[in-house]
């Protein structure tokens, strides 16, 4: 078990080694500069803006630069536009914001996926079935550009029961959470009733029922524990995903969390938020499989082998 | 009973409170006036800082007093006196002086500190030299304090219109005891703009900024005028999808918007007319044309694509509340820009035949430029069937993402590409000066001596009257040679509540909050 957690940890850091390298040099790779602007700045004070940010140096110095101040100051650096402001500081304003909000969803997509998917899989090929079926198509097919501003509309400027958008009422991550909630419930209802339907047709099911244990009991006991592995594999990375920031909802709904920050990082080339939100992301992601195995080798002993 | 269970809207309970709710697009860059360039952050420095002379809420032209009492030139209209308010003080109870106004000047123009809009201060004499370090001697520089309360400011000639330059931010104090206090004069990431250190001059203080969510101003207790202040406080929302935005005002979340997309602009206008809003605004749209390549180079092409688009139509389908543009100027003040700009079918084939391309037989494959927004599309597959149906030529739609569009554009690899020019300033200078040689906003490859030549003698010519005449003549110049295609002159389409009371039409959409009103009830 701890050689499979220090190997997996092995992985992580060559992951986030090759994550970085990677980022560094596709974000140089873009079209245009922090500095390119609609109005042009003048070159004498561009160099000076340059030799602020180190960014007038030869890119191999710019790399080994960054690198040492990741890993020896951790340090991910300033931003460029923004005067003053570290990158740190916009994660560690903005992540507690996109935590609570991933939080809520995922308890909300676990509170109706999993449900959803056991009840299909019991009552398979029953109307039930076809509708829980149905119902998690359309919500994996109906983008969240589309979910949320019909939330906001509805639930919001219709029925005026939440605010359309913005972080000031407490109620205000209700329609976020929601979004973000059942885009995740309809994939976990599928991957939940796919995984219940491989263990009820075990035969260890089938003895089961043959000696009489009642339906509910079988599901609970013995089916639930391994029909549920696919959508536990399938959590911790979707909770990465939503805990760093779902841009899209956070910009529909005027959240200020990281997935704002991702979007402003990349139309301004932001070299070194990009840099820093791609690495926290990867840690995030790194540290969420982990997780995700963990929990995955907890359900199947058999994994513990492997 | 049910009335009497309705929740209070945001709007209503600010309105309560006297807080002014905004749309203010994005988040700010920053709050320093030395570093920032964008609209943006302008919106909320408005209510932060205050120039020697002020935004006037009713009307464009009008220079009324702000930090300075009066402001007054010599007869050549070169050296300009600054009488600063004896009250005047800054947010944390410190006399604001003319020494704090060298002191900003002198900050901006340290080629350390690489301020981007250090150009501004350039028309004080010996500014550029300083700024492009060729003296190091601040002294050289045309600003002097004679006394705690008097600043002398020497231009570089003379410049008729300068209380009207005075008005940008650029021209602003910093409190010199707070700057120094976290850096030296020309040190970038001063943290003196903090929230928790930022310390202004205008009608209100920071209250609290949290990124991506707001920024709020409050009374500032030492303003010299707090008394006639009456809004409370300012909310900046910085929402950048501008859908949200439109939905946030329709359920009472803002009290205006930045923008309103055409399809609000048709909703509104439907069911709540009285809260549309679509205002003249000092910018203009227009294609450049890239003058170095075939056969763009030759002024009979880019005369017949100019005479073959029609900027009504684009102006009525394309632009809501925009108007046509005759000329790159817009009607500003007292100048009338040159009428020259038209829409004359018969007049763009001919001059498309003799160029060597009759009914667009020959024509290359010519493509326009555009960055990925919407309206900018749409213009340009309008533009694209004008042409086809008046010249018979073909132009194909090149779509960049923002960035990437800005670059080839200013590396000039382009045809013809999709552009826009906000003024800073009211004065035609603001638009045509950009269309000089070597200009880095020039990226046509146009050049002209002639026009270079008359802009020059505008610059040492104190009369007014006959400075418009030489720059409507150089503009002449600039619509005829048509390096430029100008469009449209731009409006502001945005949402009002009706609450707010004293928020006038302005070109430059510079609306002093201190004088609003919120109105309960309405």
């Amino acid at each position: 078990m701890i050689r499979l957690i220090l190997n997996r940890l092995g992985q992580g850091v060559v992951t986030l080694f090759v994550l970085v390298t990677i980022t560094f040099f596709l974000v140089r790779a873009m079209p245009g500069s922090p500095y390119t602007e609609e109005k042009a700045i003048p070159e004498h004070i561009l160099e000076r803006m340059k030799a602020y940010t180190g960014l007038d140096q030869p890119l191999p110095v710019q790399y080994f630069r960054y690198l040492k101040n990741v890993v020896i100051h951790q340090d991910l650096g300033d931003l460029i536009k923004k005067d003053g402001v570290k990158v740190s500081e916009i994660i560690s304003e903005s992540f507690p914001v996109s935590l609570g909000l991933g939080v809520m969803s995922i308890g909300i997509a676990l509170m109706v996926g999993i449900p959803a998917g056991v009840i299909a899989a019991v009552r398979k090929n029953t109307i039930i079935d076809f509708s829980s079926l149905a119902a998690a198509m359309v919500g994996i097919c109906l983008p969240s550009f589309v979910i949320g501003p019909l939330l906001a509309v509805t639930a919001g400027l219709e029925l005026r029961w939440f605010n359309v958008a913005g972080w000031s009422s407490p109620t205000d991550w209700v329609l976020p959470a929601v979004t973000l909630g059942l885009i995740n419930a309809a994939y976990l209802a599928r991957l939940a009733r796919g995984g219940m339907l491989d263990v009820l047709s075990q035969d260890y099911i089938r003895t089961a029922r043959a000696k009489g244990a009642p339906g509910f009991r079988i599901v609970i006991r013995h089916a639930l524990r391994g029909g549920l592995i696919p959508a536990v594999a399938f959590i911790g990375p979707a909770f990465a995903g939503m805990i760093s920031g779902s841009f899209v909802i956070e910009t529909i709904f005027q959240v200020p969390g990281m997935g704002q920050h991702f979007v402003n990082a990349a139309t301004d080339r932001e070299f070194f938020l990009i840099q820093g939100l791609v690495l926290f992301y990867g840690f995030l992601i790194v540290g969420a499989n982990l997780l995700a195995d963990l929990a995955q080798i907890a359900l199947n002993p058999r994994l513990r082998k492997a | 009973m049910l009335c009497s269970c309705q929740k209070e809207s945001q709007v209503d309970k600010a309105t309560r409170e006297g807080i002014l709710l905004v749309g203010n697009a994005n988040e700010p860059k920053g709050l320093d006036p030395h570093i920032v360039s964008g609209v943006i952050e302008a919106n909320i420095l408005r209510a932060l800082f205050e120039g020697l002379i002020a935004s006037d809420p009713a009307s464009d032209t009008a220079t009324p007093g702000g930090a300075a009492l009066e402001v007054t030139p010599d007869a050549t209209a070169t050296v300009w006196t600054a009488k600063l308010r004896p009250d005047g003080k800054w947010s944390d109870g410190v006399q604001v002086t003319a020494q704090d106004f060298t002191f900003a000047y002198e900050r901006m123009l340290t080629p350390e500190l690489g301020a981007k809009y250090a150009e501004m201060l350039y028309f004080m004499k010996g500014a550029e030299d300083f700024n492009k370090g060729k003296t190091t001697d601040f002294s050289t520089v045309g600003v002097k304090a004679l006394d705690d309360h008097t600043l002398q400011i020497s231009l570089r000639g003379p410049t008729p219109y300068f209380r009207e330059i005075l008005k940008h931010y650029t021209w602003t104090a910093v409190p010199r005891h707070v700057v120094l206090k976290y850096g030296k004069i020309g040190q970038r990431g001063n943290a003196w703009t903090r929230p928790e250190n930022i310390v202004g001059n205008g009608p209100y203080k920071l209250k609290s900024w949290r990124r991506t969510d707001h920024v709020e101003v409050e009374r500032n207790p030492h303003y010299w005028d707090a008394k006639n202040v009456t809004l409370n406080g300012v909310r900046f929302l910085p929402i950048s999808n501008t859908y949200t935005e439109g939905r946030m005002f329709r359920n009472g979340q803002l009290h205006t918007t930045y923008t309103a997309t055409p399809e609000v602009v048709d909703l509104m206008k439907k069911e709540h007319p009285e809260e549309l809003r679509q205002e003249p605004y000092v910018g203009t749209a227009f294609f450049r044309f890239n003058t170095q390549r075939k056969p763009l180079d030759d002024i009979r092409v880019r005369q017949a694509l100019s005479y073959a688009t029609d900027r009504q139509a684009i102006c009525d389908n394309v632009f809501r509340g925009y108007k046509p543009a005759y000329a790159l100027t817009p009607p500003m003040g007292a100048y009338d820009p040159p009428h020259i700009a038209a829409y004359d079918k018969a007049k763009a084939r001919k001059l498309l035949a003799d160029a060597g391309y009759p009914g667009g037989k020959g024509f290359p494959r010519l493509k326009i430029l555009i960055a990925s927004r919407e309206t900018a599309a749409t213009l340009a597959q309008a533009t694209q069937a004008m042409w086809r149906d008046i010249l018979g030529i073909e132009v194909e739609i090149e779509n960049k993402e923002w960035n990437a569009y800005l670059v080839a554009t200013q590396e000039g690899d382009y045809d013809i590409s999709y552009g826009g020019w906000i003024g800073d300033y009211l004065d035609p200078l603001t638009f045509v000066e950009m269309w000089t040689p070597g200009n880095g906003n020039n990226n046509t490859g146009w050049a002209n001596d002639d026009f270079v030549k008359l802009l020059q003698e505008s610059y040492q010519d104190s009369d007014s009257g006959h400075r418009f005449a030489l720059l409507h003549k150089a503009e002449s110049l600039l619509i005829e040679e048509a390096p430029i295609l100008v469009i449209a002159w731009q409006a502001r389409n945005y949402l009002l509540h009706p609450s707010v009371e004293g928020w006038n039409p302005l070109l430059l959409s510079n609306n002093p909050y201190q004088y609003l009103r919120l109105v309960p009830g309405r």
